[in-house]
């Protein structure tokens, strides 16, 4: 299965990623190649089987679900330690509305 | 024989009786261990970074408990390195990415407060593939980590550093992550103890989140009895992770002595495919250590097993399109320079703060996920993840155990697969199936090629079978030639 490089800057843009020239090159040769091998599942009928999402062990059905009770949060100054622009309590990013 | 010379064969038991006999103190050892690492880390780049406070911080918690006459506990002053994808409060966290190179989480990962709470002294964060994605440990943003067997070589991956590092004897044991072998084949490939638990046994609170279906934390060792400790010490529920079982932890280091005569042991035919390598052999000659043990041998088969690879690929990519959302730009230090609107700055920070693999399956899983392709391929690798999951509740009727290889070869050369993912993919082709079936899986090395390169015998058991599985690697350990 060949990707085109137009499909390629179409996934990038829904996973909001900037990808250069050579990338989209690149990454249409290296998904492709993967997407072919990944075909060889169609060799298997799973008419009737269950999707699997999670591994699953015997419990309860609330057996896994914590107390719901008050526990005390970061607080803003903690959370925001890591942001590459903060300021005011707040995380700073480029204006999104027009005034 | 002086303390400095003895650090690199150290274990959790020598170190608990060096300390209650008063040879050393915690923090002597934390010092003399610190000073090795930090000389011996340049041969091999296992550690992203130390952490001498904490370190000494935690030795001297230890020296006090003893001077009080109150347990230190099991893992009292035993110097650790932990994988750089578990969060460690106030100690840098990198993911191996350029992504998080500065990020200093405000909390500890559960694993890691077991640790501590444990008298474990963690010295520094070690090096893996950049958010824990990768086989060789050629894809962390800081270098690759070179095998302490064979500096040309790859340490495995993802969990390189972990292993290298306690291959190396700089980390008495260590902590990795295994999403699809990223412990099992890097023990393999650096001669040491790599365990994957059960789904569920370990809490991953804090653990960066990679494909949650799939991620494990794991345990690295130099044998069999500290594998069972410090599994013993990470353990149980926790309430902050809905995904850990509350199923009661048994005594794993007293579970290390009951016999494997009459044990059932199966060799799945899938994955002795090229029994004339010498990979096979090995493990083959591994098979009969056990049978000369006691334990009953059959063949058996798992027909899925050829599938596992292009599943585990739709799937974990999937699941980390979505999981590596968060880096925006906006809350995880790294950001972009000079993006004039929000959108821009998302996307540019995204694609310069990512390395190549992290892109190469964050576009993957995007587009398995996207309009018109979601059942083609996300629905069908979940179905045939049942039938792989069913190959091994079929297998575990008729027998106790699987024995097959870690890996069809042992560890490769730098750059020998770097530019073919699908090879690189390949590698895991043995260590998948049970990742997507969350049995517990084992590494324990085997013996060494020709060429002198370690491998491992790879170990299976039933869901929360930890102490059967440890049980027939502490024999074969003891009984190997």
């Amino acid at each position: 299965m060949k990707l085109s490089e137009d499909e390629v800057r179409y996934v990038a843009d829904l996973a909001n990623l900037t990808l250069t020239d050579a990338e989209v090159r690149k990454m249409a040769t290296d998904l492709g190649a993967v997407l072919t091998y990944i075909d060889k599942l169609n060799e298997l009928d799973t008419t009737g089987v269950e999707p699997m999402a999670q591994v699953l062990y015997e419990a309860g059905e609330t057996e896994t679900l914590r107390e719901d009770r008050e526990r005390p949060g970061l607080g803003s100054e903690v959370a925001l330690a890591n942001a590459p622009l903060a300021g005011g309590g707040f995380f700073k990013v480029p204006k999104v509305i027009e005034r | 024989m002086t303390l400095a010379l003895e650090i690199p064969k150290l274990t959790i038991g020598s170190i608990r009786e060096g300390l209650l006999k008063r040879r050393f103190s915690a923090t002597e050892l934390t010092r003399e261990a610190l000073r090795f690492a930090e000389a011996e880390n340049p041969k091999t780049n296992a550690y992203l970074h130390f952490c001498p406070e904490r370190a000494l911080s935690a030795a001297r918690s230890v020296d006090e408990k003893l001077a009080r006459g109150e347990d230190p506990g099991l893992l009292a002053g035993v110097p650790v390195a932990v994988k750089d994808v578990i969060v460690t409060k106030g100690v840098r966290t990198t993911a191996a990415s350029k992504m998080l190179a500065d990020y200093i989480p405000p909390y500890d990962a559960t694993a890691v407060e077991c640790l501590d709470a444990a008298g474990a002294v963690i010295l520094g964060k070690t090096n893996c593939d950049e958010f824990a994605m990768g086989s060789s440990n050629e894809n962390s943003a800081f270098g690759p980590v070179r095998n302490p067997v064979d500096p040309e070589r790859v340490p495995g991956g993802s969990s390189g550093g972990s292993a290298a590092a306690v291959a190396q004897g700089t980390a008495v044991v260590s902590l990795g992550s295994d999403t699809g072998g990223s412990v099992r084949q890097p023990a393999s490939f650096c001669g040491v103890v790599g365990l994957t638990p059960t789904y569920g046994r370990v809490s991953r609170y804090g653990l960066i989140a990679f494909a949650s279906s799939l991620d494990h934390i794991g345990v690295v060792a130099r044998n069999v009895s500290d594998t069972a400790t410090l599994l013993q010490v990470i353990a149980g529920r926790d309430e902050r992770d809905s995904t850990s079982a509350a199923v009661p932890v048994p005594d794993y280091m007293a579970a290390l002595n009951g016999g494997v005569r009459g044990m059932k042991i199966g060799l799945p035919r899938e994955y002795f495919k090229d029994p004339d390598s010498e990979t096979s052999k090995l493990v083959l000659d591994g098979v009969e250590v056990l049978k000369r043990l006691g334990c009953e041998v059959r063949e058996i088969s798992m027909p899925h097993t050829e599938y596992a690879v292009a599943a585990y690929y739709i799937i974990c990519t999937a699941e980390a399109s979505s999981n590596l959302a968060r880096y925006d730009g906006v809350r995880y230090t790294f950001r972009s320079r000079d993006s004039e609107t929000l959108a821009d700055m998302y996307r540019n920070t995204r694609g310069e703060g990512f390395g190549a693999e992290c892109k190469r399956r964050i576009m993957l899983g995007t587009y398995v996920l996207s309009a018109g392709y979601y059942d083609a391929y996300y629905l069908k690798a979940q179905k045939v993840r049942t039938l792989i999951a069913r190959d091994f509740t079929e297998a575990f009727r008729e027998v106790d155990a699987l024995i097959a290889p870690v890996s069809p070869f042992p560890a490769f050369k730098l750059g020998e697969k770097l530019d073919d993912p699908m090879q690189m993919y390949l590698s895991d082709i043995y260590t998948i199936t049970a990742s997507l079936a969350g049995v517990p899986c084992m590494s324990v090395p085997c013996g060494v090629t020709s060429g002198g390169l370690p491998v491992g015998m790879q170990i299976l058991t039933r869901h929360f079978d930890e102490a059967g599985m440890l049980r027939l690697a502490y024999a074969f350990e003891r009984n190997r030639a």
